[in-house]
C-alpha cells in the first residue's frame, strides 16, 4: 500500500515588509542584510491574523480542492508551529472544527522549531498506513518572533501549509521519509518568553547543514536514485543562502531549488517553510515529477521526503488561489505600521 | 463576551450556518428557531444551511473611532453583505485599502480573529469578508 499527500493548501498572508525597511530603524544597512540572507521581502500577518487563521485557510483550500473528501473522514489533524496562540488549548480542535471534522477524530498541537509541520505529516503516514484512519491533515503554520533589532526580524515571517494525507487517490506518493535528530542547542524560546534566542553562527554548520546533509544522503540511499534525477528539490528555508548552498552540495542545481525557494519573497515561514514551498511546486507539478524534500527543525532534526506527482494532481479541483498569486499580492509596510501589527507596542493598560 | 454564549454561536461563526424556514423557505442568519414570519407554523420545520461564502457589499462605512478592541486596525471596513443565497450579514471587510471598497463588490469570506477577553482570555473567531479573488 502506498501513502501520500492526497491534497495540499497553502495560505501566505497579505502584507510584507522588506530588509530596507527594518535596516533603516536599527541603523543597518538593509539592503546589504537583504542582499546576504537572499530575502527581497518577508510576509507580515495583519492583526487579526494568527496561527489558527492561517492554518484553517490552508485546510480549507486543502479540502476545497477534493470535493470527493467527506471532512467526517480526516480522523486525525495536528498543527505543526512554534506559535500557537494559546500555551495551553489546542490550535488543532479550532481548525477541526472549522472544516468540520470533529467531533469523532484525534487532534493535538506539535512543536518541533521549523519541522513540526513535516512530524506531523509523518504521523499521518503511520495512521493512515496502519488504517486507523482514512485521512489525516498535517499542518505546518506560523507567525514566526523575531526580536526588534535582531538579525531574525529581517527573516522570521508567516504563512502556512495544511497536506490531506492517505492512501485513497494520492496525488504525490511520497516514496520514502527518514529523520535525523540531534540534541543540538542551536536556537530555542523558554517558556514565557516573548522572542526565541538563538546561537549566532552555530546555527550554521553544526546545526542547519550537518542535519540537513546527513538527512538528505540517508533519503538519497533509500530511495537509490540521484539528485539529477529529480525534477524539483525543496530544502528548509530559513534564508535564501543556506537552502542554495546545501543543494549544491547534495549536487541540485539553482533550477532544482527555484520554485520551493520561496523564503527571497515572503521570509522564513518556520513550520511551513518546506511546506509552502512543496505547495508552490505542486501548483505547476505534472505526473511523474519526482520531488526531493527536507525539512529541518532547531533543536535539532531533519525530516526528508522522496515524493512522485501521480495522475490525480490532474483531478484536484481548480478554486484555492496558487502560491504564487498569494506571494505576489503582497501589500508594502512602513516599520511603524509592522510593529503595530505584530504586537511590538506596549499599548495603555496591557 | 461571556464563553458559553460564543462557544454556542462557532457553527455560524464558522461556518455560517443559517437557518431556512420549512414552511416559507426564508433564509435567515444568524440561524432563528423559529420562523419571525410563520410563527409556530415553522415550529420543528427550522432546517440548518450553509451559506456558501460569497457575497456582494450592499452598504458599507469606514470606521474611523474604533472600540478598544479594534484600534489597532482602524481605519477599517465594516460592511453588510448579501450573500448569495439572499440573506444579509454584518462583518468587516478585510485585506483591501478602504478606499478601495465600493457597493457592489464581491466579497468571500475569510477565517479571522475576531477578538480576545484580554491578554489572558479566551480568543474568538470567525468570519470576516474579503474581496474575491
Amino acid at each position: 500500500m502506498t501513502v501520500g499527500i492526497v491534497s495540499y493548501g497553502g495560505y501566505v498572508p497579505r502584507y510584507r515588509i522588506t530588509p530596507e525597511v527594518i535596516g533603516a530603524v536599527w541603523g543597518n544597512d538593509g539592503a546589504a542584510m537583504g542582499k546576504g540572507l537572499n530575502i527581497r521581502a518577508k510576509s507580515v500577518p495583519g492583526p487579526d491574523e494568527d496561527v489558527i487563521t492561517m492554518s484553517v485557510e490552508a485546510a480549507r483550500a486543502a479540502m476545497a480542492r477534493v470535493p470527493w473528501v467527506s471532512p467526517k473522514d480526516v480522523g486525525a489533524i495536528y498543527v505543526g508551529s512554534e506559535s500557537h496562540p494559546y500555551a495551553v488549548k489546542p490550535s488543532a480542535t479550532i481548525v477541526a472544527e472549522a472544516i468540520e471534522s470533529s467531533p469523532v477524530m484525534t487532534a493535538a498541537d506539535y512543536e518541533f522549531a521549523c519541522k513540526a509541520g513535516t512530524a506531523a505529516m509523518q504521523t499521518c503516514m503511520g495512521l493512515t498506513l496502519s488504517n486507523m484512519y482514512k485521512f489525516g491533515m498535517a499542518i505546518g503554520s506560523d507567525t514566526s518572533q523575531g526580536a526588534p533589532g535582531d538579525a531574525l526580524e529581517y527573516s522570521a515571517s508567516a504563512g502556512a501549509a495544511a497536506f490531506l494525507i492517505g492512501t485513497e487517490r494520492p496525488m504525490a506518493t511520497i516514496n520514502h521519509t527518514v529523520s535525523y535528530t540531534t540534541d543540538t542547542p542551536d536556537f530555542w524560546r523558554r517558556e514565557g518568553q516573548r522572542y526565541p534566542s538563538h546561537g549566532g553562527r552555530f546555527t550554521g554548520e553544526p546545526a542547519y547543514f550537518k542535519h540537513v546533509l546527513a538527512c538528505a544522503e540517508l533519503l538519497s540511499k533509500k530511495a537509490g536514485i540521484k539528485p539529477a534525477d529529480y525534477d524539483y528539490a525543496v530544502f528548509h528555508q530559513p534564508n535564501g543562502k543556506f537552502p542554495l548552498r546545501v543543494g549544491k552540495q547534495l549536487g541540485f542545481t539553482d533550477k532544482q531549488i527555484d520554485t520551493g525557494l520561496l523564503v527571497r519573497e515572503i521570509g522564513n515561514t518556520y513550520s511551513g517553510a518546506i511546506m509552502v514551498g512543496l505547495c508552490a511546486i505542486f501548483d505547476i507539478a505534472k505526473p511523474g515529477d519526482r520531488i526531493f524534500a527536507v525539512g529541518y527543525g532547531s533543536g535539532a532534526g531533519s525530516d526528508a521526503f522522496d515524493l512522485t506527482v501521480t495522475d490525480e494532481i490532474k483531478n484536484l479541483k481548480k478554486g484555492p488561489r496558487s502560491m504564487d498569486s498569494m506571494v505576489k499580492d503582497g501589500v508594502p509596510l512602513d516599520y511603524a505600521t509592522y510593529a503595530k501589527y505584530r504586537g511590538k507596542i506596549v499599548m495603555r493598560g496591557a | 463576551m461571556a464563553i458559553p454564549r460564543f462557544w454556542r454561536e462557532i457553527p455560524s461563526r464558522y461556518n455560517l450556518y443559517g437557518s431556512k424556514c420549512g414552511h416559507c423557505g426564508t433564509l435567515d442568519f444568524p440561524p432563528r428557531t423559529v420562523c419571525p414570519e410563520c410563527g409556530r407554523r415553522s415550529v420543528g420545520k427550522m432546517e440548518r444551511v450553509k451559506l456558501g461564502g460569497k457575497g456582494t457589499v450592499v452598504s458599507y462605512s469606514v470606521i474611523h473611532d474604533a472600540p478598544a478592541q479594534y484600534e489597532m486596525m482602524k481605519p477599517y471596513v465594516l460592511a453588510i453583505i448579501e450573500m448569495a443565497e439572499g440573506c444579509r450579514l454584518t462583518s468587516q471587510v478585510i485585506d483591501v485599502d478602504p478606499a478601495a471598497v465600493k457597493i457592489g463588490m464581491p466579497v468571500e469570506a475569510a477565517f479571522r480573529k475576531l477578538g480576545s477577553e484580554g491578554e489572558a482570555g479566551v480568543i474568538h473567531y470567525g468570519y470576516k469578508f474579503r474581496p474575491a479573488g
